[in-house]
């Protein structure tokens, strides 16, 4: 390794330094009363162990989700690593419902054989079982896909630990200058990484439906801007530089095209932009009023956007071949920033009350609105891809944090960290 | 030769996503010195098979840093004069002029009036409650309702460059009317040329 080499590599490693610190962990603020016990006996290791603790991120994931009441450690009867050492009866006492068990063998080092069974104690039957073979790297994703599969085989609904989240943080500088940085983690919060840092801010970061890239709003030159960038190489594409507004980028269902808004023709218009080709088409036509934040429904043939064509902010419904939108908001006088659920059942939204911006949803079918937040500055509502949970940008002692909570309000997270403002954020697509 | 990688493919980023306006010799010059930079977090996972690839996505995501456009502001520091006066506010989710304002405005028109070759920057802002993008199109408004009104009286539409920032550049932080009235604001600056 060259000198030149370790000093560009000091120059990262500075860069980075801070992100350390910027690790989000998932808090429970408020749990559910039918949390399922389940027993997660944490995994035999021989050889090495590697560098995650499998056990104890499966058991943050299941734990964390609200929908799980693991075990405590000390109170595990026993420790069987496979299904010869399991006796189902001792864990029926304990009134487990589940079991978890498995292990994790470092085949040379650097690749590593990672078994585990799942078992329903009541039936003494094994729900799911796999053996994987991954790099030391993978041990974590591995990690969140085995809770995936326990959380899908018990709860029926398909798991979403593997995914990943999108954020801004905002970093304030000693002289006052601000540095700005749109992040990717996993699902729980651990293990962020940097894709973009700029000195301008970075707003309405939106992941492609494949969740290989990710559209977003630069003012890197001045003004905003619309770019793509593709996650894997770093290549980013400036999509959107009109004059006026380039902002609010929502990718549709089939990945190809863009729903943008842009003011190029004097007011903020949604428009349809062709990624491929170029070809943009515009959707609203309403010269008074700010037609902003459109997402798709997930037949990608309609939008719902947030206007103030009647006077205060609505969230409404049009064809994105244009025509008459409908209002599809009605309750309090302020909702803005819609999020559709990918089951399309439901419509997160920023609901304002006399000031005061909380995270409401409303079904869509029946238009019932129930307001799922509390403390008034709640904002960015963001559905997890199995559609239970929203994401969302709320702030505490001061600073941007980020939560989450179900659909029906009845669990709460918060993703804590120290330090720095976070906002913004977005929930990946499942990886297929 | 790693350095050398770092600015090559900082360079060739630049000139994917067109970044020309970045592009004073200076600038670049700054960005070889670390601002502009582009990690490849891939390097530990490579060369894996398995039934299904796991882990190969995992911190694959590459980083890219991106600096800041500047511009140059006029002299206008005198406090006697109106000129001086470059920020409006604005009432809560409201684009409307203030009458105490028009004076203001009416010295900036003229002056705009008697020096064509002189540019303005209308920048609107406003507080940071509800929602950014909502926001950005709303500081967007006021900045239009300022420009309209300084063509009214006599400047002339490509004297403008008008933006946005919406609530992303707070002029104050908190949680009461004192500081969110000082966020609700267009700045005027003066383009040298």
């Amino acid at each position: 390794m060259t000198k030149r080499w370790l000093m560009a590599l000091g120059l990262l490693v500075s860069v980075f330094s801070w992100q350390a610190h910027a690790e989000l962990v998932i808090e429970i603020t408020g749990g559910s009363e039918v949390a399922l016990p389940i027993a997660l006996v944490p995994f035999g290791i021989s050889g090495p162990a590697g560098p995650v603790d499998m056990s104890e991120v499966i058991r943050n994931d299941l734990a964390g989700s609200g929908r799980f009441a693991p075990l405590a450690k000390q109170d595990l009867i026993s420790q069987p690593h496979e299904q010869a050492e399991v006796n189902f009866a001792d864990w029926r006492l304990l009134k487990a419902e589940g079991l978890l068990v498995g292990k994790v063998n470092s085949v040379d080092g650097q690749t590593y054989d990672v078994q585990f069974q799942l078992f329903d104690v009541y039936k003494g039957q094994q729900l799911v079982g796999k053996r994987y073979q991954v790099p030391a790297s993978g041990l974590r994703r591995l990690a969140h896909q085995i809770a995936d599969q326990v959380y899908q085989a018990l709860t029926g609904d398909i798991g979403v630990f593997a995914t990943r989240l999108a954020f801004v943080t905002v970093i304030k500088n000693n002289d006052g200058s601000k540095r700005f940085a749109l992040q990717v983690s996993d699902a729980d919060g651990a293990n962020p990484r940097t894709v973009l840092q700029s000195k301008e801010p970075i707003m309405s970061p939106n992941w492609s439906p494949d969740g290989e890239r990710l559209s977003y709003v630069s003012f890197e030159n001045g003004k905003t801007e619309i770019f793509v960038q593709e996650m894997t190489s770093g290549r980013r594409d400036s999509v959107a530089s009109f004059k006026g507004i380039n902002s609010a980028p929502s990718w549709s269902p089939d990945g190809k095209k863009l729903a943008l808004t842009l003011s190029k023709g004097g007011n903020p218009e949604i428009y349809i932009l062709n990624v491929a080709t170029g070809n943009l088409s515009r959707v609203t036509h309403n010269s008074q009023s700010i037609d902003t934040e459109a997402v798709w429904l997930p037949n990608g043939k309609e939008i719902l956007f947030t206007s103030d064509r009647g006077g205060k902010p609505q969230i409404y419904k049009v064809s994105i071949d244009g025509g008459q939108a409908t209002r599809v908001t009605f309750e309090g006088n302020y909702n803005s920033s819609p999020d559709v659920s990918p089951d399309g059942r439901f419509l997160a939204m920023v609901h304002g009350v006399s000031g005061r911006y909380y995270i409401a949803v409303q079904d869509l079918a029946s238009g019932a609105v129930q307001v799922l937040t509390e403390t008034g500055r709640d904002e960015s509502p963001s559905f997890a891809p199995n559609s239970r949970m929203i994401l969302y940008a709320t702030e505490r002692n001061g600073k941007g944090v980020l939560a989450a909570v179900s659909v029906d309000g009845r669990i709460q997270q918060r993703l804590g960290e120290a330090g720095i403002d976070v906002r913004e954020p977005a929930w990946s697509p499942i990886r297929k | 030769m790693k350095v050398i990688n770092l600015v090559t493919v900082s360079l060739l980023l630049m000139a994917i996503s067109g970044c020309s306006s970045l592009g004073s010799s200076k600038k670049d010059a700054d960005s070889m010195q670390g601002d502009v930079a582009v990690e490849d977090r891939n390097a530990d996972s490579s060369g894996l098979e398995g039934g299904r690839a796991y882990g190969s996505d995992m911190n694959s995501e590459k980083q890219v840093v991106v600096g800041e456009d500047g511009y140059q502001d006029a002299q206008f520091n005198d406090p006697s004069s109106p000129l001086s006066h470059r920020v409006v506010y604005f009432d809560y989710d409201s684009s409307s002029v203030r009458a105490e304002d028009l004076p203001i405005l009416e010295a900036h028109a003229a002056y705009l009036s008697a020096h064509p070759n002189v540019n303005i920057r209308v920048e609107g802002h406003t507080d940071d409650r509800g929602s950014r993008e909502y926001n950005l199109a709303l500081g967007e408004r006021r900045a239009l309702a300022i420009r309209q009104i300084l063509m009214l009286q006599g400047a002339s539409i490509n004297q403008f460059q008008v933006t946005s920032y919406g609530e992303e550049r707070l002029a104050a932080e908190g949680y009461d009317e004192s500081v969110w009235s000082k966020n609700r604001r267009v700045e005027l600056t003066y383009l040298g040329r």
